[in-house]
């Protein structure tokens, strides 16, 4: 595998994620499944800032202690994508924690979690 | 103390948030403690509109004293996170502020009856939060979070009568929305971050160069903003959301949708403002979007029986003549005689349309919610002869009525003269359709008021009384406005929209940060 495949790596798998991301949130009938349809498109996300701030060979983003030749920016993993990162794990966590109540929820007033039977508020 | 002013205004209500769950034994505390939160935030962002207008744009910097603090090596860039308030951040915050108030203020009563009010409060403040830190940030990635956090405040009060299914739905419909808009919004500030390097708005909007992979994290930007402003063909959680969420979080939360809008003129004008050639196209879409979405509101509109579901479609009505307005102005902005003609009168105009349709649109959702509290139901069959019974909110369900309408004198009125003569310039069409939209709008509201308020008195209804003082107080600061703006369109015009009208299209003032790069 020449090496240009190899970095591009993680874009093809982004791509890949999004679009089963989409397909299950437009295709799928169970209201679980579409959340977990939201968690693969946030994967998604997370894995393509992860992989934005990657430098290959790189030092680990930490600025005490760092070894001499980490002082050049090109030898360090930038940092700012990696907090972004863990900003949006966390923010996502509350939202799916969210969206699952709702949907244990929705299941107790109706009984069901197809998303094509829980139609009460229409016209 | 006064430079600190963009921090306090998000501490505050932060504050405010995480001390009222404290309040659960004395759930009247928690409301009274809203209340108290919300109106010291109303006066700390005139303060800030103050503070614009006389210093200009105002940058304030967590963590240093000053921006141009730049990296040991020397290197120029902007590295910390920045709140960037100019005249339309400023604007957005006195909406949000003011509707946040009222809002408190009409929850007071409204929704007593509930259980777990402290929560409530709570999310209401939190609410207040997004939307502040959405209008005041100078920072793609903080734009994510706190868009984020409104998301999930709101979505939560929309699911708040959580006895009801119908609320789970709602719920649930919005935060799915809200998600996804969100993560696109953070994809496409991921692409802008990988190729500047930063992701402070001035910094990428000034060596933005408007290649394939721009023009892609625009579109994602775009299409997110409007699916979450609730544009035609993404509009179809609006109504569920409004109609569901307790009217006291009606206002709040249109501010809210019209914090996404903020963000979509944002990314139009600031980020993206120095390709000349795309935006006037950009601008048509914008345009034809708004037209589309204010005739489609309206003619969803005037088949509903159900009074908020009406109210909320026409929400999504008046969001297109927003939209419209701020689009006009978009495609002639680097025309600059064009833009001198009618250009800024459309912007005004549409700016101008924000405020005013928080005020009555958030009347008229109270008026509704204030039939449901007397009532019982939101069905308009079921209603009638209900005039006599409760004099105060008929007579500010007719001034709402009518500024929606677009009646003189009142503030509907005002706006909407502004985008008729100024769209008409850009295409006779867009003005003609803005026109027939009012008409249908006051169609629906005539039927409104004909079968919720006059007729024979019900037997049911009886013992209908008004509603209680704190939701009449609400509605009547609401009316009041309507009629004051709509008397004084010009002081409102000189000192609250064309400043923020300038701030849009002034990019260059918007990049400059304490002389910096």
């Amino acid at each position: 595998m020449n090496g240009e495949v190899f970095m591009n790596f993680p874009f093809i798998i982004v791509a890949l994620l999004l679009a089963i991301g989409f397909y299950t949130i437009g295709f799928k009938r169970n209201l679980i499944k579409v959340v977990i349809g939201i968690e693969i498109l946030e994967g998604a996300v997370n894995l393509f800032l992860v992989a934005l701030g990657y430098v290959r060979g790189g030092y680990a983003p930490i600025y005490t202690l760092a070894p001499q030749e980490a002082a050049n920016p090109q030898n360090m993993v930038l940092p700012t994508p990696q907090a972004l990162t863990l900003t949006s794990i966390v923010i996502g966590v509350a939202v799916s924690a969210l969206m699952l109540a709702f949907a244990v929820n929705i299941y107790k007033h109706y009984g069901t979690l197809d998303v094509t039977k829980i139609r009460r508020l229409r016209g | 103390m006064i430079e600190h002013l963009p921090a306090v205004m998000i501490a505050i209500p932060l504050f405010g948030a995480f001390v009222a769950p404290l309040f659960k034994k004395k759930q009247n505390i928690a409301a009274v403690w809203a209340i108290l939160i919300t109106a010291v935030t109303v006066g700390l962002s005139l303060l800030l509109m103050y503070q614009v207008r006389l210093n200009g744009v105002i940058v304030y910097v967590f963590g240093a004293d000053r921006p141009t603090l730049v990296l040991p090596s020397g290197y120029k860039v902007p590295i910390r996170i920045m709140f960037e308030i100019d005249g339309i951040g400023a604007f957005m915050a006195i909406s949000a502020t003011l509707m946040s108030f009222i809002g408190a203020l009409y929850s007071y009563s409204h929704v007593k009856a509930e259980s777990g009010l402290e929560k409530y409060y709570a999310l209401l403040l939190l609410l207040e939060v997004g939307i502040l830190g959405m209008v005041l940030t100078g920072d793609l990635f903080n734009l994510f979070v706190f868009l984020e956090i409104a998301g999930i405040a709101g979505s939560a009060l929309v699911g708040f009568r959580n006895y009801r299914g119908e609320a789970s739905e709602a719920g649930i419909k919005y935060l799915i929305v809200s998600a996804v808009a969100s993560l696109m919004v953070l994809f496409a500030v991921g692409i802008l971050y990988g190729e500047y390097g930063n992701l402070n708005l001035a910094y990428i909007s000034k060596h933005i160069s408007f290649n394939t992979l721009d023009m892609i994290a625009f579109g994602l930007l775009f299409t997110s903003f409007a699916m979450k402003c609730g544009s035609v063909p993404m509009h179809y959680w609006v109504p569920d959301a409004y109609t569901e969420v307790p009217a006291g979080i009606n206002p709040i939360l249109l501010v809210s949708t019209y914090a996404s809008l903020y963000a979509l003129f944002r990314v139009s004008f600031t980020l993206f403002a120095n390709i000349s050639i795309s935006l006037a196209r950009v601008g048509w879409i914008m345009s034809v979007l708004g037209v589309l979405t204010m005739f489609i509101g309206v003619t969803m509109a005037l088949v509903q029986k159900d009074v908020k579901r009406l109210m909320s479609y026409h929400a999504i009505s008046q969001t297109g003549y927003m939209l419209l307005g701020v689009g006009v102005g978009l495609t002639v902005l680097h025309d600059p005689k064009a833009l001198a003609e009618f250009g800024k009168t459309a912007m005004a105009g549409g700016i101008f349309h924000i405020i005013n349709h928080i005020i009555y649109k958030s009347l008229l959702l109270m008026a509704a919610g204030a039939l449901f509290y007397v009532t019982g139901t939101r069905n308009l069959n079921e209603m009638g002869g209900l005039a006599r019974k409760m004099p105060i909110t008929t007579l500010c369900f007719i001034v709402g009525a009518a500024a929606i309408s677009g009646l003189p004198p009142f503030n509907g009125f005002a706006s909407k003269f502004l985008i008729y003569e100024s769209s008409y310039r850009l295409n006779p069409l867009l003005a003609v359709f803005a026109m027939v939209t009012s008409i249908l709008t006051l169609a629906s509201f005539v039927k409104v008021f004909a079968s919720a308020f006059l007729g024979p008195p019900l037997e049911k209804f009886e013992e209908a009384k008004e509603v209680p003082k704190p939701m009449i107080v609400a509605m009547v600061i609401l009316a009041l406005l309507c009629i004051l703006f709509g008397l004084f369109p010009d002081v409102v015009l000189d000192k609250l929209v064309y400043p923020a009208v300038d701030a849009l299209i002034k990019v260059a003032q918007y990049q400059t940060w304490g002389g910096l790069a």
